[in-house]
């Protein structure tokens, strides 16, 4: 029959799309749903994951010493040319010449933040660190040393 | 008590007591016209806020909640941007048709003003062929498309503005006729008389299922007109980016957007003035307790409390419904829309002539 | 440009979509010639974010190269990844541990799942439905959650490496993935009362954008575009990988040759991945999570293959190698590319709406295409 059909499709139709309607009406009376963050508002409350890879940094420990034994092993691994290690010798107290690091020049502005480095480093001196507002007025500014100024390496670490 | 129609007699008499009635005449049109237009501005702004609200929370977010408290003043922050925005004009387009444009729409949404009863007694014009006067003006909104899209040297403007002519065209016809059968039921075609007749019960309730189809294909036959999703075809965002005003920038494209929110106001105004008994407040029967309460509640608020759920309630589709496509929305209109609403027409002076309604 | 072409008559519309446009995802170009509303011929341009991924993978060592195919269908990088890791492991034929293939195949399905999640809101609001968008973006959420706990990060992870795995799974993972299924299949009922369902959608999608099976395998076209014309290409069912073939899981085919075909397989895509990780999140096994390679990794002197099904059709990997520590020469197959040359097929004589819903359905990203 053509006009039950007919009836039948309008009624079908407008059944659908009052479907439609009751859920987004439901999201619109329960606003316990909403999920917005509220992010520079909830920036105190905010949990990153422990292993999120925001940038690669050196821990150093109290006496400002670190791990790194500047064996380029990082520099290699890196597709984007983003670590530079640049090296020194040290004078170890026996009299003998060893190498050390001078700097650590870390570029943020070329990382991607693959983890290749960290997974290459043979005595774990660097880390990735969860921090993500990374904006500055100069990229100038993205190009990082990670040892610190006047920082060793600690000792037992070869 | 203190109502809009008081505040109007008075008005009125302190004119005509300090001047001329020419002048007194002339001075009521200055302030009609500046407070349509303030009503204008304070529509925008609310209508605005509104719809991002309702969005958002359809949409699990918070939506605008950074200036001022909860965010109320956002659109007036949208505003001011707007006012100081560059308005372009693109290289090859008609410059006059294409700045002259939103000028059209606007003016035709305000025109429309002219003949709603805002309440008792309130009224700008009481022109006793109200409603015929807003069906034939609110077809001139589609000239200010039309032009928008032709002047502006672009394609996806064209084909939106063709788009928005085919679409406004065919859906003024069944909301010409879900108009007309409430000027069959009530036997009037001032908006003032209508609402007078619905002192006893609201039409929607008074005319049984006829009515109830009439304000079902009324809302749709609407929400095409005012170009609003689902029918947003003569936008279509994801199809001709912003269709008819896509060159358009500044206060130009905020003067084409407020004539949409004016519009979205002006036809849920109508709806809620043939339907839902305007600025006639809600009685039962013989309750006189009840009515007595409902009388105390005064007719403007009334008024915009009805006018604001039917846009709630076009708000509401846009945020939940797909667009359809130009043929599509074509069929629904002429094959669907228009034989129900004649069907309708026919069943509803049967109704109106056996005197069925209440 | 346009002279090209050749073959506009008089009164027809030439029009751009794209680069910029809100319905490319991204920037492809659409030249498409127009008569009135109706679509009479689609010539996408490409090169627009043509980033020479595959040139550059020759210039990286074994272990490097996997990281830039995260940037060629970002949606589904994990699966970009497994490939890499693939035709590494195959070339210097090392056995994975059961642990690194079982998390594999579970992250690998979270991402189609977040994928499709993605193309779901994206599709409807290509159609004008804009709310969907942010109902998805709530479950994908959860799933990007999980991935930066367990990889670190949330689009481009790198965490599926030669050899296994980058890092093992995270305390969490298992409870936060069975809170995701069970949160999924609650919500999985809105998408079909959003849209699924609705009158509008329906007759946007039925009938529009006929693929037939045979058009479908002479353009090339894979994953839920070819599925949902009826064609069987699942390589977890035809070349198996990993451990698909000890799960138990369906095809999934439809056999409307339209958009809503291509909708349907893509929705019930996502409750046969769902199927597959309940299997296996229980029974992830104990044991390493990285085979032990060498340092340095060198692929033997030959050519290399090897394909999966990432979340929009087959993903091919050729590798010729001359016995160094870089390839000699790389090729991605990628799946966007060839289930976007069948678009002006599926839209001559539609109507514009028409197109965008077509592109939908095809899920592009364009880098994919692109590379």
């Amino acid at each position: 029959m053509f006009i039950t059909n007919y009836i039948k499709n309008v009624f079908g139709a407008v059944k659908s799309l009052a479907v439609g309607m009751k859920r987004t009406g439901y999201y619109f009376t329960h606003h316990k749903e909403i999920i917005t963050e509220q992010y520079p508002d909830n920036r105190d409350t905010l949990v990153l994951a422990d292993r999120f890879k925001g940038e690669v940094v050196m821990p150093h420990n109290e006496n400002n010493e670190h791990r790194c034994t500047g064996c380029t092993a990082c520099e290699l691994a890196c597709p984007n040319g983003t670590i530079k290690v640049v090296t020194k010798f040290d004078i170890t107290p026996e009299g003998k010449k060893k190498k050390a690091v001078d700097k650590l020049v870390y570029h943020l502005e070329l990382c991607t933040m693959c983890n290749l480095c960290v997974v290459a480093c043979p005595s774990d001196a660097i880390k990735m660190a969860p921090t993500f507002e990374h904006s500055v007025f100069d990229r100038s500014q993205l190009t990082k040393v990670l040892n610190q100024p006047g920082s060793k390496i600690m000792d037992g670490v070869e | 008590m203190l109502s809009f129609s008081q505040i109007a007699s008075d008005v009125d008499q302190w004119l005509h007591k300090v001047c001329s009635p020419t002048w007194a005449l002339v001075f009521e049109m200055v302030i009609i016209g500046v407070s349509v237009i303030g009503l204008f501005a304070v529509l925008g702004l609310v209508l605005v806020l509104m719809e991002r609200r309702v969005a958002a929370w359809m949409q699990i977010r918070l939506g605008p909640n950074r200036v001022g408290p909860q965010g109320l003043l956002q659109s007036l922050a949208d505003t001011l941007k707007l006012l100081v925005k560059e308005g372009m004009t693109p290289g090859g387009s008609d410059k006059f048709l294409f700045n002259l444009a939103p000028f059209i729409a606007m003016i035709a949404a305000m025109l429309l003003m002219a003949p709603i009863a805002f309440a008792s007694n309130f009224q700008i014009w009481n022109i006793n062929i109200g409603v015929l006067y807003v069906s034939a003006v609110s077809s001139l909104s589609v000239i200010g498309i039309l032009m928008a899209g032709w002047a502006s040297n672009n394609k996806y403007s064209l084909m939106g503005a063709m788009r928005s002519g085919a679409q406004i065209v065919s859906y003024e016809l069944s909301a010409g006729l879900s108009i007309l059968t409430i000027v069959v039921l009530s036997g009037n075609l001032g908006l003032n008389d209508i609402v007078l007749s619905q002192k006893d019960g609201w039409w929607i309730f008074k005319g049984h299922i006829p009515a109830i189809i009439a304000f079902i294909i009324f809302m749709i036959a609407v929400t095409a007109e005012t170009n609003r999703a689902p029918f947003d075809l003569a936008e279509a965002e994801s199809e001709l980016t912003a269709g008819f005003h896509t060159e358009y920038s500044g206060m130009k494209f905020a003067l084409f957007f407020l004539a949409e929110y004016i519009n979205v106001f002006i036809v849920c105004a109508i709806g809620a003035t043939l339907f839902l008994g305007g600025w006639m407040p809600f009685h039962i029967g013989n309750l006189e307790g009840f009515n007595h309460v409902m009388d105390y509640i005064p007719s403007s608020i009334w008024f915009f409390g009805k006018t604001f759920f039917l846009i709630f309630l076009i708000m509401w589709f846009r945020w939940t419904f797909p667009r359809l496509r130009i043929d599509q929305l074509l069929n629904l209109e002429w094959k669907y829309l228009l034989p129900i609403s004649m069907f309708n027409i026919i069943l509803v002076t049967v109704v109106a002539i056996m005197k069925w309604y209440f | 440009m346009f002279e090209e072409i050749g073959t506009t008559a008089e009164g027809d519309l030439q029009i751009n979509v794209g680069p910029q446009h809100p319905a490319t995802h991204g920037v492809l170009h659409l030249v498409l010639t127009l008569n009135g509303e109706t679509i009479k011929k689609v010539e996408p341009h490409l090169g627009y974010i043509h980033r020479s991924i595959e040139k550059m993978c020759e210039s990286l060592t074994y272990r490097q190269f996997s990281y830039v195919t995260s940037r060629m269908d970002y949606l589904s990088s994990h699966i970009n990844n497994n490939a890499c890791a693939l035709i590494v492991e195959k070339g210097l034929q090392v056995d994975v541990p059961e642990r690194a293939k079982v998390i594999r195949v579970i992250i690998d399905e979270l991402t189609r799942i977040a994928s499709h999640e993605l193309w779901w809101g994206a599709m409807a609001m290509d159609l004008g439905a804009f709310t969907p968008f942010f109902h998805a973006f709530r479950e994908r959420e959860t799933i990007n959650e999980i991935m930066e706990e367990t990889c670190g990060a949330r689009l481009t992870m790198n965490y599926i490496v030669p050899g296994g795995l980058m890092m093992d799974i995270h305390p969490n993972f298992q409870k936060k993935v069975k809170s995701f299924i069970q949160l999924f299949r609650s919500k999985f009922d809105e998408y079909n009362e959003l849209v699924t369902g609705n009158i509008i959608f329906q007759n946007r999608m039925k009938g529009v954008g006929v693929l037939s099976p045979e058009d479908a395998i002479s353009y090339g076209c894979t994953g839920p575009a070819a599925r949902g014309s009826g064609v069987k290409c699942d390589i977890r069912k035809l070349y198996p990988y990993e451990i698909y073939d000890k799960v138990q899981f369906d095809e999934v085919l439809e056999t409307g040759c339209d958009s809503f075909a291509r909708y349907m397989v893509r929705l019930k895509e996502m409750l046969e991945s769902i199927k597959i990780i309940e299997q296996l999140i229980d029974n992830i096994p104990e044991g390493e999570f990285q085979a032990k390679t060498k340092a340095v990794l060198k692929l033997p002197k030959g050519e290399f293959y090897q394909r999966v099904e990432t979340a929009r059709g087959e993903l091919g990997v050729y590798i010729v190698s001359e016995g160094g520590t870089t390839p000699y020469r790389i090729k991605y197959r990628s799946p966007g590319f060839s289930n976007l040359s069948a678009l002006d097929h599926m839209a001559r004589g539609s109507k514009l709406g028409d197109l965008i819903a077509m592109m939908g359905t095809l899920d592009l990203v364009i880098p994919d295409i692109d590379r």
